[in-house]
């Protein structure tokens, strides 16, 4: 796929660490919690993307959702090396963010998670390969 | 705005309080700068929502916590875990899921008493001895104990969950943002009860009815109800709290004339004077049960009471409305929920032995609708709770009735289930 991203995204970064993959973008919100199944993939039969899978991907969705024990999923999907690759935002997720801080810390793995404007979030492209980078607070994602 | 840490702070932050101190701030002070908080602040206690075993990381965080040499900073009781410790064979261990869950719940739960924690394994810590004052700053997890800790103590918390309720405990601070402000506290939406009958406020299920419509209308905001009776009990409201907390994400609301930061509408409202009104009427009470109440079969397999952990007085209700009554009926089973604490003191009272007579099951430690209790096969099921009518049909695969306890007592004695659908007036 051809880069669609024809400028560099800055955002605000939430967790540390460097990603490239290819985006799955969500067009609704999913709980980790009873939405992520064990395997990385979306088990929510009311979600519109049921059965796709997010592990290596860069998933990217508006926001979090759903219950705290969100955070274990995450932290389990890390350990067995089936999460994301890094996740995109448009508001902070106290939840998500612990998952990932927790999961570097006990497992040395980083997931970074970066939250951007929903002007910018409507650049990022299903399927695109782009890459997430940090520098202090700032986030950078841009085609790759 | 960036979070500004004190000296002793910092000295934490840097490992000279050990490592456990360490990685425990670094949480705190990343959920804070996350959170937009400008400073940390002082807690007197946590409620860790974090031991219920859900998969191996979080018993490998908790054991590194146990292995640096980690050790709770302020009284910190736990939620209920996934095994019953007093009764170990309640809890199904047929299944290979099932044998994993109970072994690695019971290494979780020795996790989080060897950090130091009171082994309390209840929700509803709120029930216990000791109870935060009006105004202090606490980090609880478990959303019933958030709502109540907040609306009903006038304590003051955020929405603590899982890893960062340890923490907090660990460092005694949580982040000042959220609830922890004056800002967040007011209400946002008023819920108009004022035409309820007198009848209808005196019914036990009106009030957990009451909260998932609260849930529904107000989502994560703070509702203010009016036309509630001031001497509405705490049990009430703790009904009101696990709903709205589950249907919706409220963490705080306020009755006004009742809950301390309520006085009169005006002084809950603070500045938000042009918040929505919602006028809730019985007819909207009655759908909103009907809609809760998805089993449309006639035998009954189960009852079950306690969600969040029944208290004294409610055990002492179930008691007046079960001693006495007809038996309970071939192929029901009848459970209570409960703390040990007022397990306990409800044995001290000879409340216990002849419930138990009758064939009431008691639930330690744990809940109904977080681990494997239920026997097999079970389909129709009634309680008095809507956090359990909200959570149990996709956790257990079963279908529910929400009812007052006299319809689920009279239910159990025939096995028949028997409910009024226009209940409320």
């Amino acid at each position: 796929m051809s880069p669609t991203i024809d400028s560099e995204i800055t955002g605000t970064r939430i967790t540390s660490g460097e990603a490239t993959a290819a985006v799955l973008k969500l067009d609704a919100p999913v709980s980790f919690w009873g939405g992520i199944g064990p395997e990385g993939t979306i088990i929510d039969v009311h979600h519109p993307q049921h059965g796709a899978t997010v592990s290596g991907r860069v998933l990217v969705m508006r926001t979090g959702r759903g219950s705290s024990s969100g955070t274990y999923v995450l932290a389990e999907l890390i350990r067995l090396g089936l999460a994301p690759a890094g996740i995109i935002l448009t508001e902070p997720d106290g939840i998500i963010a612990t998952g990932a801080l927790v999961a570097a810390e006990l497992y040395g793995t980083q997931v970074p998670i970066a939250v951007v404007s929903a002007s910018d979030y409507d650049r990022i492209e299903d399927g695109e390969s782009i890459t997430i980078t940090m520098d202090g607070d700032t986030a950078f994602i841009a085609s790759s | 705005m960036t979070l500004t840490l004190t000296p002793e702070e910092q000295a934490m932050l840097a490992g000279e309080h050990g490592p456990a101190v360490a990685l425990s701030m670094r949480i705190v002070t990343e959920i804070g700068r996350i959170r937009g908080a400008q400073e940390l602040v002082d807690i007197d206690s946590v409620h860790i929502d974090g031991c219920i075993f859900y998969g191996q990381a979080g018993l490998d965080y908790a054991q590194k916590m146990v292995e640096l040499g980690g050790r709770v900073a302020v009284p910190t009781t736990v939620n209920v875990g996934s095994v019953d410790l007093i009764h170990p064979t309640l809890v199904l261990q047929n299944t290979d899921r099932e044998k994993w869950v109970a072994q690695g719940g019971r290494d979780l739960m020795q996790a989080y008493v060897d950090l130091g924690c009171r082994q309390t394994w209840t929700c509803a810590p709120y029930q216990m001895d000791s109870r935060p004052e009006v105004g202090r700053h606490i980090a609880w997890a478990e959303s019933n104990a958030i709502v109540f800790a907040n609306s009903v103590l006038g304590a003051r918390t955020d929405r603590y969950g899982d890893f960062v309720d340890l923490a907090a405990a660990i460092t005694g601070k949580a982040p000042a943002g959220g609830l922890h402000l004056d800002a967040h506290r007011y209400g946002d939406v008023v819920l108009d009860c004022t035409s309820l009958s007198a009848e209808t406020l005196a019914l036990d299920v009106t009030y957990p009815v009451l909260g998932y419509l609260a849930g529904a209308i107000a989502g994560v905001s703070n509702p203010v109800f009016v036309g509630l009776p001031a001497d509405v009990s705490e049990d009430d409201l703790k009904a009101i709290g696990a709903a709205a907390a589950s249907s919706g994400g409220v963490a705080l609301f306020h009755v006004v004339g009742r809950t301390p930061e309520a006085p009169t509408l005006e002084a809950a409202l603070g500045p938000n004077t042009d918040a929505p009104v919602h006028h809730i009427t019985a007819q909207r009470l009655n759908a909103a049960r009907q809609e809760l109440s998805t089993a449309r079969v006639e035998q009954l397999d189960a009852v079950s009471l306690g969600t969040p952990h029944a208290s004294v007085d409610e055990i002492v209700q179930a008691y007046d409305a079960i001693v006495g009554s007809a038996p309970l009926a071939d192929g029901v089973a009848f459970y209570i929920s409960t703390g040990r604490s007022v397990f306990a003191e409800c044995e001290r009272r000879g409340l216990i032995a002849p419930l138990e007579e009758w064939g009431v099951t008691f639930v330690l430690d744990t809940c109904t609708y977080v681990t494997s209790i239920l026997r097999p096969g079970t389909r129709a099921v009634m309680t008095n709770s809507g956090k359990w009518a909200h959570y149990a049909p996709g956790n257990l695969g079963i279908d529910v009735v929400l009812a007052t306890l006299d319809e689920c007592v009279t239910s159990a004695t025939t096995g028949c289930i028997t409910w009024n659908r226009e209940l409320f007036t």
